[in-house]
């Protein structure tokens, strides 16, 4: 297969964390299993849910300002080509340089070399779901150059050996009981005395990082917003370690999705609202940065922004996905599904979980490498309510599904069903031979797979004497 | 073809179907009444800030009585609100700032909806690492700096400026999503809210 | 009025009561139902499953079935949503853009039952009786997608004899799906699982829905463990006297 320069690409396998190495079914068995783990997801979305529930109806106009939020990002997308222009610009003429990236090895290659030429063994990292997605650290680690993870769930996961598991909350997975062993087995230095209150654990991140945050020269970050309009980016926090990373280094490298530029300075008043409410379930954040390329005597002298395509020009080709592209990364979703609730987040096997990881991930890689996402939801809708920018995650799970490569055996099983269904005689005599369903018992003895599944945990219906339209028919 | 052109390219061709930018509906709240001093007020001490009102006689005083030790404050501070001793930024080492037990700054703007107080680095703020490092941070806020809602924030703004939008002391939702204050940056954060009568 | 009735496959098939009650109750309320025998199913699973092609001839089928009809009523919340949100949708995707404006428009004209007794018959005590305890789950497709909002708690709470009972954490998802239930079957049954709990929680004797695929899924799983409660469409406990 050719294909020719210009035409959009999904993600390149081999490099990154966009696919997972079993079936959504095959690894949710794994979390389903784990009563611990399903303790701890309950216990925190259902926190998470409330606090949010709280704050966004503190907001007469939450409607008002998701409609505006997915219109802008409708309108960032319908614009990309001259908005990335713009905010290259703009980013260039403050003092910054501009990388393009095209793919996750592009991007890896590009920060490695910006941070051999600083001659630093180590970068601080602010949590970033674009580093992650294109594998980063591995990349920066194969070079000799040891990332360091300074949010405090990355923390955690780091040094647990772990794999985040929320976009928001990436060891939403770990209980503070878990947290402190992991600080006590992995942590250099930590206190022997340690206790499981949160504070405590808290201060312990603080005391471990705080010299390597003064020491370090490098940091790379990602951004939530970039402003075309005026080449600003800003991350949005809360501990200070984006604080730290941000002002204390002589460089600041930004790896950034193409899809985060937005268009003007006053478009901020809309995302700021949305995001901290719909995220963290605050009125605000404790920390956002904002900065535009260099200051002088301020902060990093050198600012380098990555821009990343990776898939993206993909998603956006297509008309019924690309509004997967309007995501702000506030996790809402995550923390409203049921689906997500009881499996976590390794089970999408993608550093994008949840409902929006089961359309963002097929989208970006194609459907065929993460082909059971798109089903890994009942299609209960929690999902559009809480998208603070109002993505029909389940219209798109549903078009996933037609892109989906089907079974031979499910595609036969569906046409004759819909053939069925449409002649009306069959049809009434496949409805009468429901009734020899009772042959299989309310337990379903024998039935065959699928069928099967259906009655490890449920009786079957009891077929009645007589379907609705003989009734009528008779009556 | 370089990258550039060729992500561009990318981007171009998969919007061939020439998607029309539609204007955005901006139809959430613009236009706020005057903002709610006792709002602000509530809304800092949510998020664990401590609000102090005084006169701006009495901000000198009102900061040594809150820490001792080493303060830093940037140079274009106002002389008259320095406690003695105070340490004035001229270019310090980041291991004198982070050894310094406070650092008094002014501010931006704030917000009384949502308890955040914005930093733009003008000269009575200073560079941004010395409200970062050490582990108390006090603001001194004007009431006429107080807006009633973000919007109103992010006009008054100049984005070419370094930014810290700061609401409540360091915190994490990392561990159970409770909130817990108190990581990377200032552990405490002391607003001291001048008197409108006092206000220059 | 006249009235179309839609009895979806499911409830034509499995569930007849539900669809005989929806009869019986606005023949009581004075009016005139029909049943067009050339009706099958709105194609719900096979688009939610992926199989958007094989489902045009079924949406086909009911705008031509229903398209001289000017109300048409089905006593199910899901199968109206995909007639209303997904035909026309179905029909344009397919490239056939008159069945898209045809199947929108009878779309509109097709209710789910409390929808149509609320909102197009205005009425909210039906006359019933029901002298049991009862909790209602609120089915996802009735709650976000058609969004009927309290209109079957309000016609529930005019039945004399009923005891309304809250179910805690009605809105979450049942975990039935469609072929969620067979695709991901472990994490639809760990759903099914805290649904039964609330339910049993209630103390009620019949758990209530306007689905009834979803009665179908809790009703097996609450025979399954054996729990005594029983599960009822609110059409039949709305057609009762």
């Amino acid at each position: 297969m050719s294909t020719f320069l210009g035409m959009p690409v999904t993600a390149p396998s081999g490099v990154g964390n966009l696919r997972g190495d079993r079936t959504f079914p095959e690894a949710a068995h794994d979390a389903l299993a784990d009563g611990q783990l399903r303790r701890n997801l309950r216990h925190a979305t259902t926190t998470i849910r409330g606090k949010s529930g709280r704050v966004i109806a503190e907001l007469p106009d939450w409607q008002e300002l998701r409609t505006a939020g997915s219109a802008i990002k409708a309108s960032v997308l319908a614009r990309l080509p001259e908005l990335l222009e713009q905010l290259e610009e703009r980013v260039v003429a403050a003092g910054g340089v501009v990388h393009w990236a095209a793919d996750a090895n592009e991007a890896n290659a590009i920060v490695t070399d910006l941070v051999r030429a600083t001659g630093s063994e180590r970068v601080i990292k602010v949590k970033s779901m674009a580093t992650q997605e294109i594998g980063l650290n591995e990349a920066l680690e194969a070079a000799g150059i040891q990332p360091v993870e300074t949010d405090l769930a990355e923390l955690i996961v780091q040094l647990g050996e772990d794999k985040p598991s929320h976009i928001l909350v990436p060891a939403i997975h770990r209980n503070r009981s878990e947290i402190r062993e992991i600080f006590l087995r992995a942590m250099p230095g930590v206190d022997p005395g340690l206790t499981d209150d949160p504070p405590v654990l808290a201060a312990a991140a603080r005391k471990y990082l705080r010299e390597t945050f003064l020491s370090t020269r490098v940091a790379v970050s990602g951004a939530n917003f970039a402003i075309a309009e005026t080449g600003t980016l800003a991350v949005v926090e809360s501990e200070g370690n984006g604080r730290m990373c941000l002002t204390l280094p002589d460089t600041l490298i930004t790896v950034m999705g193409l899809e985060k530029v937005v268009p003007t300075w006053q478009d901020l008043e809309v995302f700021l609202q949305l995001l901290p409410r719909a995220s963290t379930g605050e009125r605000m954040n404790p920390y956002t940065t904002m900065w535009t390329g260099v200051t002088p005597g301020d902060g990093p002298q050198s600012f380098h922004l990555v821009l990343l395509d990776n898939g993206r020009s993909a998603v956006l080709a297509d008309r019924a996905g690309r509004a997967a592209l309007h995501c702000i990364r506030c996790s809402a979703c995550l923390n409203v599904c049921p689906v997500y609730e009881r499996t976590g987040g390794h089970a999408y096997g993608s550093v994008y979980p949840g409902p929006i990881g089961a359309v963002l991930s097929p989208q970006l890689t194609g459907v065929e490498d993460n082909a059971s996402l798109p089903y890994a939801s009942s299609l209960c809708g929690a999902c559009f309510d809480a998208c603070p920018v109002k993505i029909d995650i389940p219209s798109m799970l549903v078009h996933l599904r037609d892109k989906a490569p089907h079974s031979r055996m499910e595609r036969a099983v569906m046409r004759a069903a819909a053939y069925t269904m449409n002649h009306p005689r069959l049809y009434a005599r496949a409805q009468r031979a429901a009734k020899l369903a009772r042959i299989a018992g309310r337990r379903g003895r024998g039935l065959p797979p699928p069928l099967s599944s259906w009655t490890t945990a449920r009786d079957l219906p009891e077929p009645p004497e007589q379907t609705f339209r003989d009734w009528w028919a008779r009556r | 073809m370089n990258s550039r052109e060729l992500i561009l390219g990318r981007v171009r061709a998969a919007l061939r179907d020439e998607p029309v930018p539609a204007p955005v509906p901006r139809e959430y709240r613009r236009s706020f009444p005057a903002a709610d001093l006792e709002l602000l007020v509530s809304r800092l001490i949510d998020y664990k800030a401590e609000v102090h009102r005084v006169g701006e006689d009495a901000v000198a005083a009102t900061v040594s009585g809150i820490v001792g030790g080493t303060v830093v404050v940037p140079e274009g501070l106002p002389v008259s609100w320095r406690p003695a001793g105070a340490l004035v930024d001229e270019d310090l080492a980041p291991d004198r700032i982070a050894a310094a037990d406070a650092v008094l700054t002014a501010a931006a703007v704030a917000v009384a909806e949502t308890g955040t107080i914005v930093l733009d680095a003008s000269p009575d703020q200073g560079r941004r690492i010395i409200s970062l490092l050490p582990d108390t941070h006090l603001i001194v806020l004007r009431p006429e700096q107080v807006v009633a809602s973000v919007p109103e924030a992010v006009a008054r703004l100049d984005p070419s400026r370094p930014l810290t939008w700061i609401s409540g002391p360091s915190a994490t939702s990392d561990i159970e999503l409770n909130r817990v204050e108190g990581v990377h940056g200032p552990r405490h954060l002391h607003v001291l809210l001048l008197d409108r009568t006092a206000a220059g | 009025m006249r009235i179309a009735l839609f009895a979806t496959c499911l409830a034509d098939t499995l569930f007849p009561e539900a669809a005989k009650a929806t009869v019986r109750l606005l023949e009581r309320l004075g009016h005139e139902v029909v049943f067009p025998f050339e009706q099958s199913c709105c194609g719900q699973m096979h688009v939610n499953t992926g199989y958007q092609r094989d489902a045009l001839p079924l949406v086909k089928r009911y705008v031509s079935v229903f398209d001289r009809y000017d109300v048409i009523v089905a006593p199910s919340g899901s199968c109206v949503g995909s007639i209303r949100h997904q035909h026309s949708l179905v029909a344009s995707n397919c490239g056939e853009r008159g069945l898209a404006a045809r199947a929108q428009d009878v779309g509109s004209r097709t209710y789910e039952l409390s929808e149509l007794l609320v909102d197009v018959l205005g009425v909210e005590d039906v006359g019933a009786r029901y002298p049991h305890r009862v909790t209602y789950h609120p089915t996802c497709h009735s709650l976000r997608m058609i969004r009927v909002g309290d209109k079957p708690l309000r016609l529930l709470r005019q039945v004399r004899g009923l005891e309304l009972v809250e179910l805690p954490a009605a809105e979450q998802c049942c975990g039935f799906g469609g072929t969620f239930a067979l695709k991901n079957a472990e994490t639809s049954a760990a759903m099914l699982a805290d649904k039964l709990t609330s339910v049993v929680a209630t103390g009620a004797e019949v758990c209530t829905a306007g689905d009834a695929s979803c009665l179908m899924h809790i009703g097996g799983g609450l025979r399954r463990k054996e729990t005594g409660v029983r599960t009822v469409h609110l059409a039949e406990i709305l057609a009762s006297t």
